[in-house]
């Protein structure tokens, strides 16, 4: 595989930096590729803008800022306006259906999937958005398997919350399977999983 | 944390850090968390206690470092690490410790500025304050990595410098830096060697705490040892008590400055990229020399001879090492995220034979791969 961008954006609060680190790990450690992992946020400790960047590829990364992304997610409509316009044609775009009300459109697929919506009804809390995103990421892109982020999540999550972070992560799976379509579920051909 | 125990491990810049001061013998750590450097505080605080170690959050930054001075003249390594605002509250105590010869290490990752300026943005905008931060001549030290793998092994080294030269050395990151993760072999980091700072082994009443040995760094004798010597900011003679005669200040002082440029070997870090041929060389450190090594091999491709020269040691700066790098080249390009800081520095090394070019931001936004080869190539660079 090629250099493959991925940006998780929102807001702070929402868990994206950890959601980062767990995928950097379950693609790079558990995975077995090169991954390079950077952050941006602002001052604030909930709400303010927020991103993690990852960039995963099968050769060394020379440099590890997102330029053209091939997967963004949003969990706002605000990150959502700021960054589509940083994907690549083909790419992919993955909105919360609660948050992103005027999702984009473009040369890029669109999947509007009720994340915070899951987290409030399957776990009881919107805080687990962020596990629910890799479990929804893991199974739309194909870009790590799901095996490899249970180990990432028991591996980083503060002790003691594994199992709900791993049920959080199911029903992101889950949840995908039911909103894409099929013909949408796909491992890029360039990824071996 | 669980994946400490791998060799093959995602490692942030930050807790590279964190963890080589612990390698390197760090046992005291005192600091005031300020992002983007804040993870250092909170690994030190999980890692230092289970090691025998102290840590100390303080109420500010100039009693931070403060007490990792006095931590370092009891004879422990110390470390404290902060941002732009902090690190201009630590200046008055850089100098202390420069003068009072107190071996410690000082991180700063730096965020755009000035004052409190952009939280948490990147940015390489005190490049000049890690040399010139404090007044009054004095030597500095200040190390710059462009991966976490390179912060860890940047680290050990800022901790075996100051301790064979008695000095601060400050290890400058930017945030992307601090704050990317990448995947890093452990094995390459395991055993690197690690420094102690000399000690008297003559009888406590015969010791001159302030003579100079053959490198021209006095030993250290740790207080409560029963070597009996004063400490002060002021000019001092060799037992360290204040003196105004202008001959021991002027002795003391140029020892001071001439101790770290003298000691060259091993302190001159830098790398080079495709310089031999090239025609145009870019100067860039940081996460901005990343960007840059894509650049070049990008304007290579396209049949421009281009190079990188990347300083790891910032400072003292690696002028003749450039100038040899730069000797063959018709133009010099300097990339870097603040107004040109280095910039001047990198002319009056190469002389007026030629012009330096810039290509420089200072926005809180990364410099890309595109606007260093668009200044490659000679055109004109558009920040967005």
């Amino acid at each position: 595989m090629e250099r493959y961008e991925v940006r998780l954006s929102g807001e702070g609060g929402q868990g994206l930096v950890l959601a980062g680190a767990i995928l950097a790990e379950a693609a790079g450690i558990y995975g077995g590729k090169f991954v390079t992992y950077t952050q941006s946020y602002g001052p604030e400790s909930r709400g303010g803008g927020c991103r993690s960047d990852l960039i995963i590829s099968d050769t060394e990364i020379d440099y590890p800022i997102c330029a053209h992304l091939d997967l963004l997610l949003c969990l706002t409509q605000k990150s959502c306006d700021t960054f589509s316009s940083k994907l690549k044609p083909g790419g992919l775009l993955i909105a919360d259906s609660k948050r992103v009300t005027n999702p984009p459109s473009g040369p890029f697929r669109v999947h509007s999937v009720p994340i915070l919506q899951t987290a409030r009804q399957k776990m009881g809390r919107e805080v687990a958005a962020n596990m629910v995103c890799l479990g929804v990421i893991a199974k739309i892109s194909g870009l790590v398997t799901i095996e490899a982020l249970r180990q990432a999540v028991a591996a980083r999550v503060p002790k003691g919350t594994e199992a709900t972070n791993l049920r959080a992560l199911e029903a992101g799976y889950a949840l995908a399977l039911e909103v894409a379509p099929a013909d949408a579920l796909c491992v890029p051909a360039k990824i071996s999983a | 944390m669980g994946a400490a125990t791998k060799t093959v491990q995602l490692l942030q810049g930050n807790a590279a850090c964190a963890r080589a001061a612990l390698a390197a013998g760090c046992r005291f750590y005192a600091g005031y968390p300020i992002s983007p450097s804040s993870e250092i505080a909170e690994v030190m605080a999980r890692l230092l206690p289970p090691a025998g170690g102290k840590f100390i959050q303080m109420e500010d930054e100039i009693a931070s470092l403060g007490a990792v001075i006095g931590a370092s003249l009891a004879g422990v390594k110390g470390m404290t690490a902060t941002s732009g605002p902090g690190f201009s509250l630590m200046q008055e105590h850089i100098g202390y410790a420069c003068y009072a010869e107190v071996p410690c290490v000082i991180v700063n990752v730096m965020r755009g500025g000035p004052s409190t300026g952009l939280p948490t943005l990147p940015a390489q905008g005190d490049v000049m304050q890690a040399r010139w931060g404090t007044h009054g001549d004095h030597p500095a030290i200040a190390l710059c990595p462009s991966t976490p793998a390179e912060v860890y092994e940047l680290t050990v080294l800022a901790f075996n410098l100051s301790e064979r030269l008695r000095t601060p050395v400050i290890l400058l990151m930017d945030e992307v830096v601090a704050h990317m993760y990448e995947k890093v072999d452990m094995r390459r980091l395991a055993n690197l060697p690690v420094e102690n700072r000399a000690r008297p082994t003559c009888e406590p009443g015969k010791h001159a705490a302030f003579t100079p040995g053959a490198d021209g760094v006095p030993v250290m004798a740790p207080f409560g040892d029963g070597y009996r010597y004063h400490v002060t900011g002021l000019a001092h003679d060799d037992r360290g008590y204040p003196t105004q005669d202008p001959k021991l200040v002027a002795a003391t002082n140029r020892r001071l400055q001439e101790k770290t440029v003298r000691n060259r070997e091993g302190l001159m870090r830098y790398e080079l990229l495709d310089t031999e041929d090239a025609e145009v060389i870019v100067f860039a450190y940081g996460i901005v020399a990343a960007a840059a090594r894509r650049a070049v091999r990008e304007a290579r491709k396209q049949g421009i001879r281009a190079g990188l020269f990347r300083p790891i040691t910032l400072w003292p700066f690696p002028g003749e090492e450039l100038a040899a790098a730069c000797a063959g080249a018709s133009r010099v390009i300097v990339a870097e995220m603040n107004l040109g800081q280095m910039s001047g520095e990198v002319q009056r090394v190469i002389g007026r034979s030629k012009d330096v070019e810039s290509c420089l931001k200072a926005d809180g936004e990364a410099i890309s791969p595109e606007e260093i080869l668009l200044a490659i190539e000679g055109k004109e660079v558009r920040h967005v």
